[in-house]
């Protein structure tokens, strides 16, 4: 509904504009730490790192495992927070190259209309990798790697346990799926890696799938609706935690018993999703971790020392059962 | 006969005939698909179903459109009320959270009378902007739309703030005389406001700026007191609906909390008949308009239409509400299928109203 209010009146256009040149604006201001002189000569590799933003929990705790590991391994780290702007990432990527950084990282606001400053870089011989979201550059030599999780295996490792789960069933399995927002890549790939790994059970059907926007609120309405509209509900599939605890809302009220009514398969593994599992209120969560600073590290010295690293790196993740979050909960850093 | 025709032609004219229609053939292809749709139960003691999700959701979303509609009625626009939602329900869960017992009422009342207090003192900025130093209402509240989502971030830090307050769920999620606690303080605001505008002259008053604030004040009314005040209003319902959006889910989201809820609200104000223009208001439209809006969503949801088509779907629904709300529509279609003698006089006749509505 509310997206269609973005074309309503040429008013809406100006607004966009406006709230557009507000927030460059403000996050000019916040650039200035990145002036001082790189390569200062004390033999550390120089990281320019440009983050997203900070808009979750998880990007918080992404930020901090990047901030950590390069104290751990002694890297100087350049930490650029680009505030959900393209333009303000591309400035920060020429600020790194004319500070002559020894390696540039990035997590991409967008997927697109990255050539020309890459380019800027590989002219200049710095090295660039590339964080959690990938580019879509023709070009595959503009950037070194690229290391981040894999959406497709998340949702496959779900349906996997699923289908391990269901082996005995003899009946029809119904599903319902709650997916994140419509169009964004964690959403259609866990889809799709779901999707492949539960035909392998002709048993297990998806019943009924709708968008819940990666929100609590939307989780809860949509599964609300569901609960009314299918008497015989099994297993509910969300794409990520948050959607399964507004879910978890809904089951209640209808009087069911989430974790033993309905079995209960979510990712991502945030503190509160891994507390349900605990509880006995999940049954399952293939994690999306934001832990990858270590991992990046390592491909930061070599990538600085000149050794072929491959082009596309996994961040190391696991999934839980209900006992391994009891196990895993207290040492969990978000 | 004429005289029945005539009450068909009063019926059909209403402003509030077509919403409603609307409203009803929504409901209606619903049940057709699933006949449980219009099923209300009780289940532990409350009414259940799918009509009482659909008044429940919407709670949130009348409030808000009401004091909106306050503020077109005087000519100006509020676009930061869901920023507004998210710093009131951010701030209000803050502060629930870190007491040591979440389940204390007075602690719940406390954290509530804070949040309500930082949210009237934004909805005075915007009327100070708007009325003292006369920034157009658009762009006055836009700073406070981007703002005010950043302040709301600010406060939770970039997290999800869960919390655990029986008390503080109940404004979500509790019940009342077996009906959801959402609905009874939707309506008793709907009461008050109507109560408010309509039993006294300020309702008038309010059209009066709103049609000309400087015909108003030299007619003796303090436009400018008028204008600040709905914006205060307009911040107030706002807040309420933060409370039940978060109490609802029992947790704080910065970044997602009444995301693009303005745009609702004015699409609900607009589908009730206020015309964005300024100089009249109706609340019982706004109501409808934001029911519909609601059931538009629950329906995606029941019928289990795909999300890739379900924008398309409501898009159609909110144009074709628009298109049969406009008399300028209607009147035309109506010379298209009857042809007869008195088509041309039927124009004017729309005009002439037109003209009277504009004045």
């Amino acid at each position: 509904m509310s997206r269609m209010g973005n074309a309503i009146t040429r008013r809406g256009f100006v607004t966009v504009v406006a709230a557009g040149l507000l927030a460059t604006g403000l996050a000019a201001c916040g650039n200035s730490d990145t002036g001082d002189d790189a390569g200062d000569g004390n033999g550390k590799i120089v990281l320019g790192f440009s983050q997203v933003g900070a808009e979750s929990g998880w990007r918080t705790a992404n930020t901090n495992s990047i901030k950590e590991s390069a104290a751990a391994a002694g890297i100087e780290l350049k930490f650029d927070d680009a505030q959900q702007k393209q333009e303000n990432q591309i400035k920060a990527i020429r600020n790194f190259i004319q500070q002559k950084v020894d390696v540039i990282a990035f997590s991409p606001v967008v997927e697109s209309g990255w050539d020309t400053v890459l380019k800027e870089a590989k002219d200049a011989g710095i090295p660039v990798i590339l964080t959690d979201r990938s580019v879509d550059s023709a070009d595959k030599s503009l950037y070194q790697t690229f290391i981040g999780s894999d959406f497709v295996k998340e949702g496959r490792l779900s349906g996997e346990w699923l289908v391990e789960q269901t082996k005995n069933a003899t009946g029809p399995v119904n599903i319902v799926e709650l997916q994140g927002t419509t169009g964004s890549a964690p959403a259609n790939d866990r889809k799709k890696g779901f999707a492949e790994a539960i035909a392998a059970n002709p048993n297990l059907k998806i019943i009924a799938s709708q968008t819940g926007d990666f929100t609590r609120a939307g989780g809860k309405a949509v599964m609300e609706q569901f609960l009314k509209a299918n008497p015989k509900i099994d297993v509910l599939f969300a794409h990520n935690d948050d959607m399964g605890l507004g879910a978890l809302e809904a089951i209640t009220a209808a009087g069911k018993v989430p974790g033993k009514d309905i079995t209960i398969i979510t990712i991502d593994a945030v503190k509160d999703g891994m507390q349900a599992l605990a509880d006995g209120r999940f049954n399952f969560i293939a994690e999306c971790s934001p832990l990858l600073g270590d991992q990046l590290m390592e491909l930061v010295k070599k990538v600085h020392a000149g050794e072929s690293v491959p082009a596309r790196v996994e961040t190391e993740e696991t999934t839980f059962t209900q006992e391994q979050a009891k196990a895993a909960l207290p040492n969990r850093k978000y | 006969m004429s005289t029945g025709k005539s009450r068909l032609a009063a019926v059909t004219g209403h402003r509030l005939f077509w919403p409603v229609v609307v409203l009803v053939v929504l409901l209606a292809a619903n049940a057709a698909y699933r006949p449980s749709f219009l099923a209300v139960e009780v289940k532990n003691g409350h009414l259940y179903g799918s009509l009482i999700d659909i008044l429940r959701l919407s709670a949130p979303l009348v409030l808000v459109a009401l004091g909106m509609s306050l503020v077109i009625a005087t000519g100006g626009i509020d676009l930061s009320v869901g920023s507004v939602v998210a710093v009131s329900g951010a701030v209000a869960c803050l502060h629930i959270s870190e007491r040591p017992d979440q389940n204390n009422v007075a602690g719940v009342l406390t954290a509530l009378a804070v949040a309500f207090g930082i949210a009237l003192l934004l909805g005075a900025w915007n009327g100070v902007l708007v009325s003292v130093i006369g920034i157009q209402p658009i762009i006055a509240t836009l700073i406070l739309m981007v703002a005010g989502r950043g302040l709301a971030q600010l406060v939770t830090s970039g997290q999800i703030i869960t919390i655990n307050s029986g008390p503080y769920r109940t404004i979500g999620v509790g019940h009342l005389l077996t009906l959801p606690f959402a609905i009874i303080v939707a309506l008793a605001v709907t009461v008050a406001l109507a109560v408010l505008t309509r039993r006294t002259a300020l309702g008038m008053i309010i059209e009066a700026v709103g049609g000309n604030a400087e015909a108003s004040r030299l007619a003796g009314i303090r436009s400018r007191r008028i204008i600040f005040l709905v914006y205060v209003v307009s911040a107030a319902c706002a807040a309420v609906a933060g409370f039940m959006m978060t109490a609802n889910v029992s947790s704080a989201d910065g970044n997602a909390a009444g995301l693009w809820v303005e745009l609702d609200a004015i699409l609900a104000v607009v589908i009730g008949g206020t015309s964005l223009a300024g100089g009249r208001f109706f609340l019982s439209g706004t109501i409808v308009g934001a029911l519909i809006i609601q059931t538009l969503t629950t329906s995606v949801y029941a019928m289990n239409i795909s999300p890739q088509t379900a924008l398309l779907f409501k898009a159609v629904v909110v144009i074709v509400v628009c298109l049969i709300q406009a008399p300028a529509f209607r009147a035309r279609i109506r010379t298209r299928f009857r042809r007869r003698p008195a088509t041309p006089v039927a124009p004017t006749v729309v005009e002439k109203q037109k003209e009277q509505v504009a004045a």
